[in-house]
């Protein structure tokens, strides 16, 4: 317990004569988590985004003819059900459906009160778990009696599926870049803490200071650097996006409908992530920096 | 108790020290002394374990330091004390953190700390001087500052590198005597330097060493004329 309270005693005596390397460090893994901070949100709402396109495209409206029998309609309903990846099936008769788009008439639904015999079909709605199972379900619907056809937005969510995997893959390649740089930066910047130090290492070691010694205080320093980073890190992220949010938000979200991810959610799940990402470079750099004094 | 055995130690097929074997007996008062490159360094490295030898047998203390592994570095040192010619103080701590730092590199509680520094501070004649800055200090306080720190531990030996090589001959003088009042009181010391005036007037055992070769091991003088061109130029470099 002595040894713990003397390296964090160690390390705030240390951080606090050495404000001016403290600062480059703290500055340099602050930069890192901003520029990954700035991805994360874009593909964090990119996803939400495309998440919510696809909640509304996930289905698919089986048109069924208008002479089936009851059994007939209850067959293709039970071998919907049956297909794997379906998630609910739901029977839509004519008069559901008129007021549907007497409703999305509004005003002018009255217009579709003069033509007399309603003429839209009774359907089925297919609710797929994923995009991806729709494509199965509009192959095996054709397929049955009593269809007469099928409505789903293939190509807009194929194209939406595809930019979004692509958003997805060049922000985490931009996002591993950036920790690989970040690493390098701030293992260097740590060097140079450790250089401007190695005076002290070398004498802690004459004087018979084993390896852990030496380097905890470093560690905890490191540590403690990470920190401070990741919480300005996130604090900035988080009254930047606020901001970005009350500015966009009021124009965008009537527009589309979809809201953006909430700071105080965004805040809470970027400071974790900032704090492992912290803790981890600042210590992985002080270890990595240390290596080559400790040597000895 | 410090043993040499046939030790050889080379640097790249250059001679750093061959074929030496010496016995340092506890509280001996041993000056090493020789040209520069003559393998003085090498001598005190090795006993340090900062580089193995290549052959041969080196005993300090009860621990055969040829056998050591890395982890038992620590340990072998705790029971050396060091002082450097240029101090090798930390600029950043008081004299009383300088010397306590040694103190808690072997986890002594703080009570111990706080009873045994102003002692040992007291005992190399700065007891004033606990919370200043080294820079503050002149030189042979910064010495003794760094005689503290390598005795505060109680080892059993003392190495001294030059101990006197940036000290004026006053001070250089009271340094000495610190330095034989430890000895006094039971510790080995080996001291490397080039003080002629230090040598002949302690008379005490000298080795000297040359091109790797312990070539005289008596009691008396420093046995270097002031026509020996390397000592001359190391009397310049020291001065």
């Amino acid at each position: 317990m002595s040894k713990i309270l003397y390296t964090i005693k160690q390390a705030l005596q240390q951080l606090l004569r050495n404000k001016t390397m403290g600062l480059t460090s703290i500055l340099a893994i602050m930069a890192m988590l901003l520029i990954l901070g700035l991805f994360f949100v874009m593909s964090v709402n990119v996803n939400l985004f495309s998440a919510m396109i696809r909640q509304d495209y996930n289905y698919v409206e089986v048109f069924l003819k208008d002479d089936i029998t009851q059994s007939q309609q209850d067959s293709i309903i039970s071998s919907m059900e049956s297909i794997d990846g379906v998630k609910e099936v739901k029977y839509r008769d004519k008069t559901e459906a008129m007021q549907i788009m007497k409703k999305r008439w509004g005003d002018s639904g009255y217009l579709l009160d003069s033509l007399g015999d309603n003429p839209l079909p009774n359907s089925v709605l297919v609710n797929v778990k994923d995009v991806k199972d729709a494509t199965y379900v509009t192959d095996s619907a054709l397929k049955m009696e009593g269809v007469e056809s099928i409505k789903y937005y293939k190509d807009t969510v194929d194209k939406l599926t595809k930019a979004t995997n692509f958003l997805q893959l060049a922000s985490l390649i931009i996002m591993a870049f950036l920790i690989v740089v970040s690493v390098v930066v701030v293992s260097n910047t740590i060097k140079l803490t450790v250089f401007a130090r190695s005076k002290e290492i070398s004498i802690m070691k004459y004087v018979g200071a084993t390896s852990w010694f030496v380097r905890g205080p470093f560690l905890v320093e490191g540590m403690a650097l990470g920190f401070i980073a990741s919480m300005l890190a996130s604090l900035i992220t988080w009254a930047v996006y606020s901001k970005v949010v009350d500015f966009i938000g009021d124009q965008t979200m009537t527009i589309l409908s979809s809201p953006l991810v909430s700071p105080a959610y965004m805040a809470g799940n970027l400071m974790v992530i900032f704090l492992a990402l912290g803790l981890s470079v600042g210590s992985c750099g002080s270890l990595i920096s240390m290596r080559k004094f400790l040597n000895k | 108790m410090i043993v040499f055995e046939n030790v050889t130690k080379y640097y790249n097929g250059n001679i750093g020290l061959e074929d030496a074997s010496i016995q340092i007996a506890d509280g001996d008062f041993v000056f090493l002394v020789g040209p520069s490159g003559a393998g003085k360094s090498t001598f005190i490295k090795l006993i340090l374990k900062e580089i193995n030898a290549d052959s041969g047998r080196i005993i300090v203390g009860d621990k055969d330091v040829t056998a050591l592994s890395n982890r038992e570095i620590p340990e072998l040192r705790r029971n050396i004390g060091i002082v450097f010619q240029d101090f090798r103080l930390l600029p950043k701590k008081t004299v009383f953190e300088n010397v306590a730092f040694a103190m808690e590199i072997i986890h002594c509680s703080k009570s111990q700390i706080q009873k045994r520094v102003p002692q040992i501070l007291n005992l190399v004649g700065i007891p004033d001087k606990a919370d200043k800055y080294p820079d503050e200090l002149s030189a042979g306080e910064q010495q003794r500052v760094a005689i503290a720190r390598a005795i505060i531990n109680r080892p059993s030996m003392l190495i001294a590198d030059e101990p006197t090589g940036n000290l004026d001959p006053d001070t250089s003088n009271d340094i000495m005597e610190l330095l034989h009042q430890i000895n006094m009181s039971g510790t080995t010391i080996v001291m490397v330097t080039h003080a002629k005036d230090i040598v002949d007037r302690m008379n005490k055992r000298v080795v000297a060493i040359e091109s790797g070769h312990i070539v005289r091991d008596d009691i008396g003088q420093y046995g270097y004329d002031e026509d020996c061109i390397s000592c001359q130029e190391d009397a310049f470099l020291y001065e």
